[in-house]
C-alpha cells in the first residue's frame, strides 16, 4: 500500500468558551480590563480563568491510503467539521499532528468567495481563486464549469438573481473542478435538487475515480455507503470506529435509534443572549410523534423543544426558523401564534410545533432558535440548532421531478378558457 | 506512488518565519488581485456615480476646510493658497485614513469566509490597502488641475510622488496588520480606530502647516510618521524642495517598525483568528 496520504496522529484540539458562553467567544477589552483590575494577581497568572475547557477532538488517530474515499459521520458537535478544518488549515490542533503528502482541497460550505453583486462569471473567478485555484486553471476548466452548473445563459447576470438551484449548482460546480490530490467535502450535497445531487455525487465519484483521495462529511447515509469504502464514525471528539461504510452506517443508525433527542445544552454550541431561559434540546419527530432525522416532501412534521428557564421571565417571542443551505429564511413561526404565554415561571417547558402543511421542498434545513423578551431583548438565540434534510417523496408524481423553488403551497389551477 | 516533496505537516508548533510568510503572499499575488478586484468591482457596482466619490469625497472636504481653517479661522500658510496647501495633504490623509480603517475591520468583517477556508490572512488587511490606490489615482486629477489653476509649476521633486505614498501605504497596512488581528478578539476595536484617526487628523500637518505647531507640541510632529510623510508630499508638490531629509528618515523608520512588527505579530496570531472571531 506504501505511505498513506493522510495521516493523522493522536489530534486534539480545544476550545476555551468563556461561562458566559452566551456572550460568544470574543471578550469585550473592559470586561478583561476589570477582570485585571479586581483580581490582578490571579488575572496575571492566569489562576482566575472562567473560562471552560471544550475538547472539539479528543486523540483521534486514522491514516488514509492514497485513492481511498472515506466517510466522516457523527452527531452534530461530533468534531467532523473539525478535522476538516484542521487538515485545510483553517485552526490549528491543539495536541497532535497531521502529515498532509498532497496539495488539499477543501469545500466546506457551497458558495465559498462568492459575492452576490458579482457576475456568475466573475464569481467563477472570485471562488476559484479562494478555493486556491490559479487564474489559468481557472480558465482552463471555464467552459467545464459553466458546462456542468447549466447557468450558460446567466453567466453575465449578478448571482442575487439567481435562483437557490442555480447558485448552488454554480458553486459546487467550481468547487468541483478543483484538482487537490486530497479532497475534504462538508455536507454540501443536500442541497439542490434529486437530479444534482446524483450528479454531484458522481463527481465525487470521478474525483476519486481519477486516483484522488476524498474525505467526505455527511448526515446521508445514503450518500455514506455509496461513496465511501471506509467510514469514521466520531462521537464528541474522539474516534469510535472506523471500518466499512455498511458496517459503521448499521452501528451508527442502531445507536442513533436509541438517543435522538438533540443535545442544545453543550459549551459546544453557539448561542447567545443572557442565559435566563435556554433551549437544552430539540427533536426532530414525524406526524405520528416517532422521532426521525429526515423528513420526506409534503410529510408534517413536528418539533420538539425544551425550554428551561432560570429565572423568571417576561417572555415575549419563541421563534423557530427554518433556513436553506444558504442561509435565507424560509420560514419562521413564533408561539403566539397558537399560544398565550408572556410570563415564565423558573422550570422547564417542553414545546411541540406542529409544522403541517409542511411547505418545504427537498433540500437541506437548518433550524435557529430564538426566545426574547420585552424589545427583542435575547434571553437565548442559536442560530444553528439543528440540521436535516427533506428528501423527495418517491410516491408522488413530482418525484423525479424538479419543482423550482423552496416550498410548495397547495395552488388551485382552474381551466378557464379553452378555444379550438 | 506518493511523493514526499509536498509533504506538510500540520501540529501545533508549526509557526512560520516572516520570510515564510512573505513567500507565502507572493505565492498567493494572484488572489490578492482577486480580493482587490473584487473590493472595486462592488463598489462600482452598488453605487450610482461610482468613481465620482473618489474624486467627490476629497474635493468637498477640501472646500470645507478652505472655508472653516483657511478662511474662517484664517491659518496663514505663507505664499501657498490655502485650497492647494490643505489638498496636497488631505490627498494622502484620505488615502491613509481609509486604509487604516478598511484594513482594520478587513478581519472581523469576513469572519465567515475565514472560517470556512484557508489562504493567508494577511492577503486581507493587505488588500484593503490596496483598494484604496484606486481612489488616490483619481482624486490626484484634482490635484493636477489645481496646480494649474494656482500656477504652480511642477518641479523635478515630483518625480518622488511614489515615495510619500508608499509610505502611507506601508503605515496604513502595517497599524492595518496590528489592528485587524487585535479586533478580532476584542471588537473595541470598532469604536478605537475611527476616534483615533479624527484624532491623528488634528495631530498630522494636514490642515495648517508645521510652523503653528508650538514648541512644547512639536514633539507630536516628530513622532508622528505620517507628519513627515505629508510634509515630504507637500514640498515636492508646491515645489519648494527638502533641504533636511531628517523628518523622512524618521518617519521613513517608524513606518518600517510598525510594518514589520505588525507583520510579525499577525503572523504569530494568525493561526488563531478563525478560533476567536
Amino acid at each position: 500500500m506504501g505511505v498513506p496520504i493522510i495521516e493523522v496522529r493522536n489530534l486534539s484540539k480545544h476550545y476555551f468558551i468563556g461561562h458566559k458562553g452566551a456572550w460568544g467567544s470574543y471578550k469585550r477589552l473592559s470586561e478583561i480590563i476589570v477582570d485585571y483590575a479586581r483580581h490582578p494577581v490571579e488575572s496575571i497568572r492566569g489562576a482566575r480563568s472562567k473560562k471552560e475547557e471544550i475538547w472539539a477532538l479528543k486523540d483521534v488517530s486514522f491514516n488514509v491510503d492514497k485513492g481511498e474515499v472515506i466517510g466522516l459521520i457523527g452527531r452534530n458537535g461530533a468534531g467532523k467539521t473539525t478535522v476538516l478544518k484542521i487538515m485545510s488549515k483553517i485552526t490549528y490542533p491543539t495536541a497532535g499532528e497531521i502529515i498532509l503528502r498532497g496539495r488539499v482541497g477543501s469545500l466546506l460550505e457551497v458558495g465559498t468567495g462568492f459575492h452576490p453583486e458579482l457576475t456568475g462569471r466573475e464569481n467563477i473567478y472570485m471562488s476559484g481563486a479562494i478555493l486556491g485555484m490559479r487564474k489559468v486553471e481557472i480558465e482552463r476548466n471555464f467552459e467545464d464549469i459553466v458546462k456542468f452548473a447549466e447557468v450558460e445563459k446567466f453567466l453575465d447576470t449578478p448571482v442575487k438573481r439567481y435562483s437557490s438551484g442555480m447558485y448552488v449548482r454554480l458553486a459546487f460546480a467550481v468547487a468541483a473542478h478543483l484538482e487537490p490530490e486530497i479532497l475534504l467535502v462538508d455536507e454540501v450535497l443536500a442541497v439542490g435538487d434529486a437530479q444534482f445531487q446524483k450528479k454531484c455525487l458522481g463527481k465525487i465519484k470521478d474525483v476519486s475515480e481519477g486516483g484522488r483521495t476524498v474525505l467526505f462529511v455527511s448526515h446521508n447515509m445514503a450518500a455514506i455507503e455509496g461513496l465511501c469504502e471506509k467510514t469514521i464514525w466520531l462521537e464528541q471528539g474522539s474516534m469510535k470506529m472506523y471500518a466499512d461504510s455498511h458496517d459503521v452506517v448499521a452501528e451508527y443508525l442502531r445507536m442513533a435509534s436509541f438517543s435522538k433527542e438533540n443535545n442544545l445544552d453543550s459549551p459546544t454550541i453557539s448561542r447567545k443572549g443572557s442565559g435566563q431561559a435556554r433551549f437544552t434540546w430539540l427533536q426532530l419527530m414525524n406526524q405520528h410523534g416517532a422521532p426521525v432525522e429526515s423528513i420526506t416532501e409534503g410529510e408534517p412534521f413536528r418539533l420538539r423543544l425544551n425550554l428551561r428557564v432560570e429565572k423568571p421571565i417576561e417572555m415575549k417571542i419563541i421563534g423557530v426558523t427554518f433556513r436553506d443551505k444558504v442561509g435565507r429564511n424560509i420560514l419562521t413561526t413564533v408561539h403566539y401564534d397558537s399560544l398565550d404565554l408572556e410570563q415564565l415561571d423558573r422550570g422547564s417547558y417542553i414545546f411541540s410545533v406542529h409544522i403541517e402543511p409542511n411547505p418545504f421542498l427537498r433540500g437541506n434545513l437548518n433550524i435557529g432558535l430564538g426566545c426574547y423578551g420585552t424589545n427583542f431583548s435575547e434571553y437565548d438565540v442559536i442560530d444553528d440548532a439543528y440540521n436535516f434534510n427533506i428528501t423527495p417523496n418517491l410516491d408522488s408524481k413530482d418525484a423525479l421531478r424538479w419543482r423550482p423553488g423552496v416550498v410548495n403551497i397547495p395552488a388551485k389551477w382552474e381551466l378557464i378558457e379553452e378555444n379550438h | 506512488m506518493v511523493t514526499d516533496v509536498k509533504v506538510r505537516v500540520i501540529s501545533q508548533r508549526s509557526t512560520r518565519s516572516l520570510r515564510n510568510t512573505l513567500s507565502e503572499i507572493w505565492a498567493n499575488r494572484e488572489l490578492l488581485y482577486f480580493f482587490v478586484w473584487k473590493e472595486i468591482k462592488i463598489r462600482y457596482k452598488q453605487t450610482a456615480i461610482g468613481a465620482t466619490w473618489a474624486i467627490l469625497q476629497p474635493l468637498l472636504t477640501m472646500v470645507i476646510f478652505t472655508a472653516v481653517f483657511g478662511i474662517g479661522l484664517g491659518i496663514k500658510t505663507g505664499d501657498v493658497p490655502y485650497p492647494i496647501f490643505v489638498y496636497s495633504g488631505l490627498l494622502l490623509w484620505i488615502y491613509f485614513s481609509t486604509s487604516v480603517n478598511n484594513a482594520s475591520s478587513s478581519i472581523v468583517s469576513n469572519a465567515q469566509l475565514l472560517s470556512k477556508v484557508y489562504f493567508p490572512r494577511m492577503l486581507l488587511p493587505l488588500s484593503a490597502c490596496l483598494v484604496g490606490l484606486l481612489d488616490f489615482a483619481l482624486a490626484s486629477m484634482i490635484l493636477i488641475v489645481m496646480m494649474f489653476y494656482f500656477n504652480i509649476a511642477p518641479t523635478l521633486w515630483l518625480l518622488l510622488i511614489l515615495l510619500p505614498l508608499l509610505l502611507s501605504m506601508l503605515l496604513g497596512a502595517g497599524l492595518g496588520f496590528w489592528l485587524s488581528a487585535v479586533s478580532a478578539k476584542y471588537r473595541d476595536v470598532h469604536y478605537i480606530v475611527p476616534f483615533s484617526i479624527q484624532l491623528l487628523l488634528f495631530a498630522s500637518p494636514v490642515i495648517y502647516p508645521p510652523s503653528l505647531v508650538g514648541g512644547s507640541w512639536s514633539w507630536i510632529l516628530t513622532i508622528n510618521p505620517l507628519a513627515g510623510i505629508i510634509n515630504f508630499q507637500r514640498a515636492i508638490v508646491l515645489g519648494t524642495g527638502v533641504t533636511d531629509w531628517a523628518p523622512l528618515g524618521i518617519s521613513a523608520l517608524l513606518v518600517i517598525l510598525i510594518f514589520v512588527g505588525g507583520m510579525i505579530y499577525f503572523s504569530h496570531y494568525e493561526r488563531e483568528i478563525a478560533d476567536v472571531i
